[in-house]
């Protein structure tokens, strides 16, 4: 109890002196997590609606793979984005690797099945009910997946809710690609872990407690946001 | 009689293993109120949905140029997560209606349908009966020449049943061509000029409703006609 005690403590010792090192790391942590989520956003939904309307041979496979794909391990992610970037990868001569756009790319490639899945299934729910509806006032199928999304705007902020939860909780990929470089490339997780492994317990599991914070924030953040934009929306001419 | 502003031919439609249209031929001429009668899977909503071209199907689907603008009322209609009133955009932007006219259209309809005090309410929070009135509204917006119906009053109380029924006679005094399948066979009889009776995906029956409801047809349509056979399992 006591290391627990100890640990709530100096959660609240770092948040209400809003310490500079532990600010410049949730900053970070925003920004990487963040930055991956909109990329994922970008590429996911639109790939997500194109995947619930589109039929072609093999498109079974590619959603077995997809799904597959949301059990992808972020070691394995850090891992394939770091012999990437690596000097002696493909894209070595791009000097990311050990860079905060390193890490965004390497939480990209772990959310976007996610998004993509998630928004898929999403899509294909509402065509369901509502696709015959949209057809007939003249839609195109990619046109009727993309209002779906419209539709189920806020399921849809659910989704990348829970793709921002993943990045932003995941360390084996941020400390691949990453290297945990202080100043630099050293997010929540990684420092969780590298505190962990000095065995100042107290101070992981208060850095921990923080996190969950952080993310809560965002959740209540974004809860409200919703509240007000949506009684906005439904009534807006 | 006048030209077809839609023709079936030989059309047959399968889903699976289920053969839901077999053989269908038919016209639909400007001016007509047909409904589409017959017993629960008999392929009222399968006609209508391939007439309007919904669904996949054999044989040939002709369109005249002027029936080009069409629309459909479902029997439960999707309603966007948006308010009434941009639901009524929506709907005339994709049936392509000009940015400057659509407010005016927007607002006609609203009138048509007599929902404007309802335009800024969230379209899915609407009564049955009020979300059927905005469907027509969206509809109607679109000024289509044919308006194909889905048992367009079948989860509606006797009042709303009623209103909806003066507003697709007062549609069809305009003008428009209607097709509309329902099970109501008083319906029919109040509102159509032409009543296809369907059984088992086939087209048993194509008659003006005077002579669908006189003793001129025959057995199950007959039936049919006179209450006796509401449905069947077979």
């Amino acid at each position: 109890m006591g290391a627990f005690a100890e640990s709530f403590a100096t959660a609240f010792h770092l948040i209400v002196h809003a310490d500079p090192v532990l600010v410049r790391t949730v900053a970070l942590s925003l920004l990487v997590s963040g930055s991956a989520c909109a990329c994922a956003a970008a590429f996911g939904l639109a790939g997500g609606a194109w995947l619930a309307v589109a039929r072609f041979p093999g498109h079974r496979v590619l959603l077995m793979g997809l799904n597959t794909l949301l059990a992808l391990p972020s070691v394995v992610v850090g891992l394939v984005v770091y012999l990437l970037l690596s000097r002696s990868g493909p894209l070595g001569s791009w000097g990311l690797l050990f860079t905060p756009t390193a890490m965004v790319i390497a939480q990209t490639v772990l959310v976007l099945p996610v998004v993509a899945a998630l928004s898929r299934q999403l899509v294909g729910d509402s065509l369901r009910e509502g696709g015959d509806q949209l057809r007939s006032m003249g839609a195109g199928p990619m046109l009727c997946a993309l209002l779906m999304l419209v539709h189920d705007r806020w399921a849809v902020v659910t989704v990348l809710l829970t793709a921002f939860g993943r990045a932003i909780a995941e360390v084996g990929a941020v400390m691949i690609v990453g290297g945990n470089i202080d100043g630099i490339t050293r997010v929540m997780t990684t420092t969780i872990a590298l505190e962990t492994s000095k065995g100042d317990l107290p101070l992981a599991m208060a850095l921990g407690l923080v996190l969950l914070a952080v993310v809560g924030v965002v959740n209540v953040g974004i809860g409200l946001i919703q509240r007000g934009t949506g009684s906005a929306l439904a009534g807006v001419r | 009689m006048s030209a077809a502003l839609l023709s079936l031919r030989g059309v047959s439609v399968r889903f699976g293993t289920v053969q839901a249209l077999k053989n269908a031929s038919l016209d639909v001429c400007a001016g007509d109120v047909i409904a589409l009668v017959g017993a629960n899977g008999s392929g009222k909503t399968t006609l209508l949905r391939t007439l309007h071209g919904l669904v996949r199907h054999s044989g040939e689907r002709r369109v005249a140029d002027a029936a080009a603008l069409q629309a459909m009322v479902f029997q439960r209609p999707f309603m966007m997560r948006l308010s009434v009133w941009n639901n009524l955009r929506l709907a005339l932007w994709l049936g392509g209606v000009p940015r400057a006219e659509r407010d005016e259209r927007g607002l006609q309809a609203l009138q048509r349908m007599d929902i404007v005090e309802l335009r800024d309410r969230p379209a899915r929070a609407l009564s049955g009966g009020q979300q059927q009135r905005l469907a027509l509204a969206r509809a109607w917006a679109l000024k289509p020449r044919i308006l194909f119906l889905d048992e367009p009053t079948a989860s509606l109380d006797p009042t709303a049943k009623k209103e909806v029924e003066a507003l697709l006679a007062g549609f069809a005094a305009d003008g428009m061509t209607l097709v509309m399948s329902t099970h109501n066979l008083g319906q029919a009889k109040r509102l159509a000029t032409r009543v296809i009776y369907l059984d088992q995906g086939e087209i048993q029956v194509d008659l003006p409703t005077a002579w669908f409801f006189s003793d001129r047809v025959e057995g199950r349509a007959q039936q049919f006609a006179k209450g006796e056979m509401t449905w069947t399992i077979e």
